[in-house]
């Protein structure tokens, strides 16, 4: 399989990365170059073969209920770009 | 899926007869101290930003760890719903960009949610009965919030929900009506509250339904749906479901097509509207969160929770009906709140069933709504209102003197048979004291009582005479007996 | 008095129990280093303050005799992990700026034994790259040139700067992390020694994520037995990280002269790979040869589905990796660059943000997870995985207790050599340490000699799930066998 330059395009656009049009190409080569390199897997014989979900089998951890963190909103903030009374602050979201 | 058709539920279009078809989604806060996967408070409100932890606020490299109490509640609701509940479940992450999504990915179970197929048993009406398959539920994380109006360019961020446990629960298309949807929203926040696995409460937004609409001609395959988000008011699902039915009915009556889309429903306007925003197509890219292990449980585990279930509404319906001998639809209205149901028992227990339901539902329940109180805080308690069952049931008072007694006790409180005692309410059932009014009444009266020979009609007349003079309070048969004799009537 | 950063951890440890120096000594002899080796660029951040601190403190608890293991050890720590209070970048242009309100459980208990922070070692950027030139700081320099050469050589990556760090002694050890071989491709391109413990060992709670399923913290040091104390202090469970196992951690430095007598030790025909350098194959017999002579048997073995590990993890990686940086949106920390809305805010940010390679990584595994694709890839990757970890278990299972390979395909490159070559070409150096990752194995690359021009080649021993120990004996048979691993020249 390979992608052609609209999937490059698509594919930024849900990556949300900004892409000029000038670097599709370049782009495109390279993701195909690693497209062809995994191509090999599809000979591979995976018939009645599960897909891994932990490489170390292991039960889950879990916590118990209860309040045991939070409380620190200007912690939270500290680092963030544009803050107001402790709110994070983008620009406007179109509903 | 393909109920028998009932024609009742049908919407007539110009071009003829329309079923709707409805299935929902609802989100179901789940009732715990902590998040989903934080040790943060899920309390309502809060500062700005103070219910987070770094994990909530997808600080980098921060993990997260499952809270084993909501995995309890989402097995609980499965069994109050006889959903099939699975040992084994896998989170996904639901990838998307939005300000209120930290982690840019929702923590949710796409493939192998921790409850299957279910049915939940919804009373439509006094004499409809109806069963809405449940398709699944599947634990996943609410979003943060953003507030569009407090500034011209910006949105604020507030992530206190952030990370809060939700129950998705995914109903069939199995309604065919607005009246059927909001009886199965209904019944199912009914059957959480039992549960106190989830508060029920929609002007939080801590139960909100999406809800797929479609219409279709009778017999025909299913239309083209579209989804109305987040409904938050049983009322309003009701009026969404009624304008988005009949617009897409306009739409194919008028020869064009329904687009699959997601829409608004504007309680102002009592309309639903396309959300545009949100048109740009979605590829969420779902896989295992590899931060998870699979979530895994023995049977043991479900068992303990079955045991420890409450009584459901359900079989306490069965139960009052059996044990009360009350009519349907009076126990499908004493088990909407486990609260009623407590009340109605301890007024009916130990006496008559069908009057301690009468007086709940028609009297108290009457005087609660027209006074927008809950039963919590009733003026008259269980107590009073059996005590007031007892007098009647002695026939110390007649039905029409115990709504007194009840305006009484509810307005000045105090226990029912003293008042009725100092303010002397009891029926007069001694025959001579009526017999004395009688008398009275004829020696005033001669002209009556020849009529009244030929004219028995008239002993209402008389009856009418003697209650008043005796202010109501004589028994009122003792009466008949006393005229019919004295007047000679047979 | 001797170059006090020349000792190794363990000759530290003694010296301070003896008062021959004092841990403030110790610092300042490493926060010299550090300032006279700003050209290999090995510290993205530097704390002196914090170090000389640490250090006094230290001091004052070695008087009271209450000495942790790592009791005024001057470490750097691989600017992945997050420290409270110090800058931490992953090396990322997106991460500028940001100050950890928590620190990470690994540094947390480095911290608890007594070891003091030098400071913030860089890196390829979010742990992506072989090379440590895809940092948005600037590449490392090795502190290993060829023989009469000046050309700057590669450290290797990701954790380029903890392998520079540790070979230049600009710090006494070095915490790292390893996803498909940046712990164990570095130490063999420096002449260090690295470990990968088994996946669950180490916490990964406050390390910045590239890969949740693969990413493993582990240390890179200058002795198998430097490794063994560090890595027993960054072990254990922990509740806040639901993949970190419930085991007890071994005492580690008390198997390193357990010897390999009567260990079954595998050599995988699969990994003679064509084109392989004679230097590489020669140096790999050389190492059999070492453990046989040190009473091990060494048997031939099979791991078919080496060959298709390097694909498997380039769907798994940036999938996982696609997921992982979608934080990074210019919203609670980090940089942002403006845009007329929302989206536009997003797309610029991390456009500007990011860099070629992470970009390259994110786009390949936003596509393999894409509707349609999903199962073509990211499904099938996963079946060939559990095939992978299959091949181990059963070489395991057939009595083999470690398999040794060679730790990389070549010795280290020259800096800039690789940006004409395409990605895949350098995604190759991976290709002997990456299915260890795959099979979550604990993986230990050992130096063992040098090539012709004189820079330093290693050996890998990969070890059952949970048996670091065997690996730290077998490793320590070849650290003694290949002689001490002498140190590079000071040049800078
Ligand atoms: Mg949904
Ligand atoms: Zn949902």
């Amino acid at each position: 399989m390979s992608v052609d330059q609209t999937t490059v395009r698509r594919i930024a656009k849900l990556a949300r990365i900004a892409v000029a049009e000038e670097a599709v190409p370049h782009l495109q080569d390279e993701l195909n170059a690693m497209l062809s390199f995994v191509e090999q897997l599809s000979e591979v014989n995976v018939d009645g073969v599960e897909p891994m979900t932990s490489v170390i089998p292991m039960e889950m951890k879990k916590r118990q209920d209860g309040v045991t963190d939070g409380g620190y909103a200007e912690l939270i903030v500290r680092n963030a770009p544009e803050t107001e009374d402790n709110f994070f602050v983008v620009p406007k979201v179109v509903e | 899926m393909n109920a028998p058709i009932n024609p009742k539920k049908l919407i007539k279009g110009a071009t003829g007869d329309w079923e709707v078809v409805i299935g929902m989604e609802i989100h179901a806060q789940v009732a715990s101290e902590a998040k989903l996967f934080s040790g943060a408070s899920t309390k309502f409100g809060g500062e700005p930003n103070d219910h987070v932890s770094f994990v909530d606020a997808a600080m980098p490299g921060m993990l997260p760890v499952i809270n084993e109490e909501c995995v309890r509640q989402a097995v609980r609701t499965g069994l109050g719903m006889n959903a099939v509940i699975n040992k084994r479940s896998v989170f996904d992450r639901k990838n998307y960009f939005y300000p209120d999504l930290p982690q840019g990915y929702q923590i949710s179970q796409f493939k192998y949610p921790i409850v299957g197929e279910g049915v939940v048993t919804v009373d439509v009406s006094e004499d409809e009965t109806i069963n809405v398959g449940v398709e699944r539920l599947h634990l996943e994380q609410d979003a943060g919030k953003s507030i569009h109006d407090l500034h011209p360019t910006m949105s604020f961020v507030d992530l206190n929900r952030s990370g809060v446990a939700l129950m998705e629960i995914v109903s069939k298309p199995d309604m065919r009506s607005s009246d059927e949807a909001k009886a199965y929203v209904a019944k199912l926040r009914t059957i959480l509250r039992y549960l106190g696995t989830c508060d029920g409460d929609m002007e939080k937004g801590n139960l909100r339904a999406d809800v797929n609409v479609s219409v279709r001609r009778p017999g025909e395959p299913l239309g083209t749906r579209c989804e109305i988000k987040n409904v938050n008011s049983i009322r309003f699902i009701g009026q969404a479901i009624e304008y988005e039915a009949r617009r897409q009915i306009g739409i194919l009556e008028d020869g064009g097509e329904i687009d699959q889309e997601t829409r608004l429903f504007d309680p102002s306007k009592g309309e639903t509207r396309s959300m545009r925003s949100k048109e740009e197509a979605h590829d969420y890219r779902y896989f295992p969160d590899p931060d998870l292990l699979p979530l895994e449980f023995d049977q043991a585990f479900i068992d303990n929770l079955a045991k420890d279930l409450p009584e459901l509404p359900d079989e306490k319906k069965a139960r009052f009906m059996a044990e009360y001998g009350i009519p349907a639809y009076d126990a499908g209205v004493l088990v909407l709140e486990r609260v009623f149901g407590d009340f109605y028992e301890e007024v009916a227990k130990g006496r008559d069933g069908k009057i301690a339901a009468n007086w709940v539902i028609n009297e108290l329940f009457g005087r609660l709504n027209k006074e927008s109180l809950d039963i919590e805080n009733s003026p008259v308690s269980a107590a009073q209102l059996g005590e007031i069952v007892d007098l009647i049931g002695e026939k110390v008072i007649s039905g029409k003197i115990a709504k007194d007694l009840f305006e009484i006790i509810w307005t000045e409180g105090g226990n029912p048979r003293d008042v009725v005692e100092q303010r002397g309410m009891k029926q007069v059932t001694d025959t001579g004291a009526i017999e004395k009014a009688i008398d009275e009444i004829i020696a005033a009266n001669p002209d009556k009582v020849e009529q009244a020979k030929e004219k028995p009609t008239l002993l209402g007349w008389f009856v009418g005479q003697v209650m008043k003079s005796t202010g109501g309070k004589a028994n009122p048969q003792a009466v008949n007996e006393l005229l019919k004799s004295k007047l000679g009537i047979e | 008095m001797t170059d006090l950063t020349n000792l190794t951890i363990a000759g530290a440890r003694k010296g301070l129990a003896a008062k021959e120096y004092s841990a403030v000594e110790l610092a300042k002899a490493h926060i010299e280093a550090i300032e006279k080796a700003r050209e290999l660029n090995a510290y993205i951040t530097e704390t002196p303050e914090q170090a000389l601190a640490m250090a006094k403190a230290s001091d004052e608890r070695i008087a009271k005799g209450e000495a942790g293991p790592l009791e005024g050890i001057p470490l750097g720590i691989k600017d992945l992990f997050c420290t409270k209070d110090v800058q931490t970048t992953a090396a990322s242009k997106i991460l500028k700026g940001f100050i950890p309100q928590y620190e990470s459980t690994v540094t947390s208990q480095l911290w608890r034994d007594g070891a003091v922070l030098l400071g913030k070692l860089n890196l390829d950027e979010f742990a992506m790259g072989s090379s440590n030139e895809t940092s948005a700081f600037g590449p490392v320099v090795s502190p290993w040139r060829r023989n009469n050469d000046t050309a700057k050589i590669v450290p290797g990556g990701s954790s380029g700067g903890s392998a520079a760090a540790v070979a230049a002694r600009l710090c006494l050890g070095a915490t790292a992390t390893d996803t498909g071989g940046s712990i164990r491709q570095p130490a063999a391109f420096t002449g260090t020694v690295g470990i990968k413990p088994t996946y669950g060992r180490c916490s990964r709670w406050g390390v910045v994520a590239f890969a949740s399923s693969l990413d493993q913290a582990g240390p890179i040091t200058r002795t198998v037995q430097d490794a063994a104390i560090m890595l027993r202090s960054m072990s254990g469970p922990d509740a806040k990280d639901t993949t970190s196992v419930s085991m007890a951690v071994p005492d580690f430095e008390a198997a390193i002269n357990r010897g390999v007598k009567g260990l079954k030790i595998g050599i995988p025909k699969e990994y003679r790979m064509e084109g392989m350098s004679s230097e590489i194959d020669g140096l790999w017999s050389k190492g059999a040869q070492w453990l046989r002579d040190a009473g091990a048997e060494i048997v031939e073995i099979s791991l078919p589905h080496t060959r298709e590990a390097l694909a498997v993890y380039y769907i798994v990686a940036p999938a996982e990796a696609s997921s992982n940086l979608a934080r990074y949106d210019g919203v609670r920390y980090g940089q942002r660059s403006l845009g007329k809305d929302i989206n536009e805010m997003y797309e610029n940010t991390r456009a500007e943000g990011f860099g070629a390679e992470v970009k390259r990584r994110i786009m390949i595994g936003t596509y393999v997870l894409s509707a349609g694709y999903y199962d073509a890839y990211y499904v099938r990757a996963q079946k060939v995985r559990s095939l992978i970890k299959q091949d181990f278990d059963n070489v395991y299972a057939s009595g083999v207790d470690a398999i040794l390979t060679p730790a990389t395909p070549t010795a280290a490159f020259g800096i800039g050599e690789m940006v004409s070559a395409d990605p895949v070409e350098m995604y190759l150096n991976d290709v002997f340490t990456v299915t260890v990752n795959m099979a979550g194995l604990p993986g230990i690359t050992v130096p063992a000699g040098h090539n012709a021009q004189g820079l330093p080649l290693g050996l890998q021993l990969i070890g059952k799930p949970f048996d670091e120990e065997t690996l730290f004996a077998a490793g320590q048979v070849l650290e003694n066998a290949a002689g001490v691993s002498q140190l590079p020249e000071r040049w800078w």
